[in-house]
């Protein structure tokens, strides 16, 4: 049932000029917030960083259709780009990365990136991979349950696929018939294992049929492809027509972590060939070509998320740490203040 | 109050609170149809439907992770595994995911459900249908364990957690089920987690034990003082995580003489724990070093008969010679 989806016109996907741009400075956000990360790790201040560059395109796309405040987020941590879709703000962002006490995902105790967020409807979730996927699946039963419109999507990479939890995940969620949409982001490598040492198929979404759900490929370098797919996943779900597994090509371009070193296990040729297809830059020319902005327009929306992550920054670092007293709180819902 | 089994008890208790509360869902492997293989759910797909009464796959990893998003959602599952022994490769899910909500998002998320789970031996389980699974979960900070050892307090341990707002592994022994009988009372009435219960009043020593082995040393202690006039103390611990120390320490310094008695593994087990707070906390108060009774060191209870009698009794009245040993010490 896996079908390629190519088509990018975002006339016929209900788009207007403000969510393209609106889009647009989301990706370029992730993009900077990223970058910014980084420094902060080679300067010192920052133990731990995900990068997310790369992977743009299939987070802004697939998150687009979701509505804040019914649907519920359930990601992985590279999904900088989901989180901020959802209404998580770049300095909240940082405040996770330096873990200050009001941090809104974990207050400063799990690593950065490990997104949470009940007021935005953002599960939290662990280093463990796909053990998320059967939250997701118990989530849209309990909104099935209570007839209500919500519909949960969650994120993964390629690798997650080969845990048991996501395949349980699925199953369950598939018998039933949740509203679920299962997003994988395949980049190629699970840190330095290719695909080809991850599982003997070619697409990630051929296995949809063996849950009995559709499965689509789509390029995830593609935001306006990714948007369509998921938009359409995203109907389906709450017309009562059950789960999607939606598989995103990407790719990272950076290492897995700022502990990790690519070098080992991709060439710097192919990693440079593979930034030709930037999903920022490509979007970008999208928009220029049609007419829908300039490349001036363009350059003043990257100074003002530049200043904005400079800002978010500044008011993260002069964050106050959590209080050591705090440690042994919250184990037990007696235990909360 | 009613006289029942303890299986009848839980029965009875889970069908109330789903009586009374449609949050509460229950999720497991043959609770449908079949009503459970104890028939702990039995009449409940009928009576509930198949939304709230769900047979699940085969897969426990997915039944304890499915629960979890159900009650991350607002509704109030209570997981079955079939049992106990088969509850490991939802190990990373109690772990990792739903011990850890809380304070990994700093009070923001919670996580209420309750983990039933059949364990224990000496009904011809052999190593996949007898083990002792308490001390792996009763490490795990964020996880309450209980084991009731009386149909009163199986029903009112479960109602307790079933309102609990974090998550609570329920242990029934299932040599318990049918063979222990007791008044429950007609209303529920909540027992406390974290709280023991002395089930036997005594001076000469003190006996701290859960589970099938309560019975075997409530027995011992009668026929102690009937035969030969010592009076044991019987503390039942109910649960193991939190654990009640402070009335396991009242009736040591009361006696001055401590024991405990678990079917688990004897190693690392849940007694360890125990035998470790009343040596720091009442080493003094001690006439006599503490006594240690745990099932033998072997991977799980074997299935031929001779060889699980052996887990469960290595020498005859293993338990009251220790009794009585150490009353005399």
């Amino acid at each position: 049932m896996s079908a390629q989806v190519t088509e990018t016109a975002h006339g016929s996907l209900g788009l207007g000029v403000d969510d393209l741009l609106a889009m647009h400075r989301t990706m370029l956000t992730a993009r900077l917030i990223d970058e910014a990360a980084l420094r902060q790790n080679r300067m010192g201040r920052a133990p731990f960083v995900v990068p997310v560059s790369g992977h743009e395109g299939c987070q802004i796309g697939t998150a687009w259709p979701m509505r804040p405040g019914i649907d519920i987020w359930v990601p992985y941590y590279r999904d900088l780009g989901v989180v901020l879709v959802a209404g998580m703000t770049p300095e909240q962002i940082f405040l996770g990365l330096f873990s200050k006490a009001s941090d809104p995902t974990s207050g400063g105790r799990q690593m950065p990136s490990h997104w949470s967020s009940r007021g935005l409807g953002i599960v939290s979730h662990s280093s463990p991979i796909s053990t998320q996927v059967p939250h997701a699946a118990g989530i849209a039963y309990a909104m099935k349950y209570r007839n209500e419109d919500g519909v949960v999507a969650s994120w993964f990479g390629e690798g997650a696929t080969s845990e048991g939890d996501w395949h349980e995940g699925l199953n369950i969620a598939s018998i039933h018939r949740l509203p679920v949409v299962f997003i994988c982001e395949n980049n190629e490598y699970a840190i330095s294992v290719p695909q080809s040492k991850q599982m003997a198929v070619a697409d990630v979404a051929s296995r949809a049929e063996g849950y009995g759900i559709p499965g689509f490929v789509v390029d995830g370098n593609d935001v306006l492809a990714c948007f369509r797919v998921m938009k359409e996943a995203h109907d389906r779900a709450r017309a009562g027509e059950g789960p999607t597994l939606i598989e995103c090509k990407t790719y990272r371009f950076l290492p897995h972590t700022s502990d990790d070193d690519d070098k080992s296990y991709r060439s710097r040729e192919e990693v440079e060939e593979r930034r030709h297809h930037d999903p920022i830059e490509r979007f970008a020319t999208y928009l220029v070509d049609g007419g829908i902005t300039d490349r001036a327009a363009l350059q003043t929306v990257h100074d003002e998320v530049k200043t904005q992550v400079e800002s978010a920054i500044k008011a993260a670092w002069d964050a106050p740490d959590p209080d050591p007293a705090t440690a042994t709180r919250h184990v037990f819902a007696e235990d909360d203040p | 109050m009613t006289e029942k089994n303890l299986v009848t008890a839980i029965h009875d208790t889970l069908h109330d609170e789903m009586a009374a509360d449609d949050r509460v869902v229950l999720i497991g492997q043959d609770v449908g149809a079949r009503g459970g293989v104890f028939k702990v759910s039995e009449g409940f797909m009928a009576e509930f439907g198949e939304q709230r009464v769900i047979d699940a796959p085969l897969a426990e990893s997915g039944i304890v992770g499915v629960a979890i998003g159900m009650a991350l959602h607002g509704l109030l599952p209570v997981a079955e595994i079939e049992f106990a022994d088969f509850i490991h490769p939802a190990f990373d899910q109690i772990l990792s995911e739903a011990s850890r909500m809380r304070y990994r998002t700093n009070g923001d998320w919670g996580c209420p459900m309750v983990i039933r789970a059949p364990c224990g031996g000496g009904i011809h389980g052999a190593l996949y249908h007898s083990q002792s699974i308490e001390a792996f979960y009763a490490h795990i900070p964020g996880v309450k364990v209980v084991m009731p050892s009386t149909p009163a307090d199986a029903a009112g341990l479960l109602h307790t957690a079933i309102a609990d707002p974090d998550p609570v592994l329920f242990l029934e022994h299932k040599k318990c089920y049918r063979l222990i009988k007791g008044d429950v009372p007609d209303v529920p009435q909540p027992t406390p987690i974290g709280q023991a219960d002395v089930k036997r009043e005594g001076t000469d020593l003190t006996v701290v034990s859960y589970g099938y082995e309560l019975h075997r040393c409530l027995d011992a202690a009668a026929r102690l003082e009937q035969d030969e006039g010592i009076h044991a103390e019987v503390v039942d611990v109910r649960s193991l995580a939190p654990l009640d120390t402070e009335t396991i320490l009242v009736s040591v310094r009361k006696t001055a003489r401590a024991m405990v008695v678990y079917e688990d593994n004897r190693t690392y087990g849940a007694g360890a724990e125990i035998a470790a707070t009343i040596a720091e906390r009442a080493m003094f108060d001690l006439d006599a070093p503490i006594v240690r009774i745990g099932g033998p060191d072997i991977p799980a209870m074997p299935f031929a008969g001779a060889l699980e009698h052996y887990y469960m009794e290595p020498e005859p009245d293993h338990i009251l010679v220790a009794m009585r040993d150490l009353a005399h010490f």
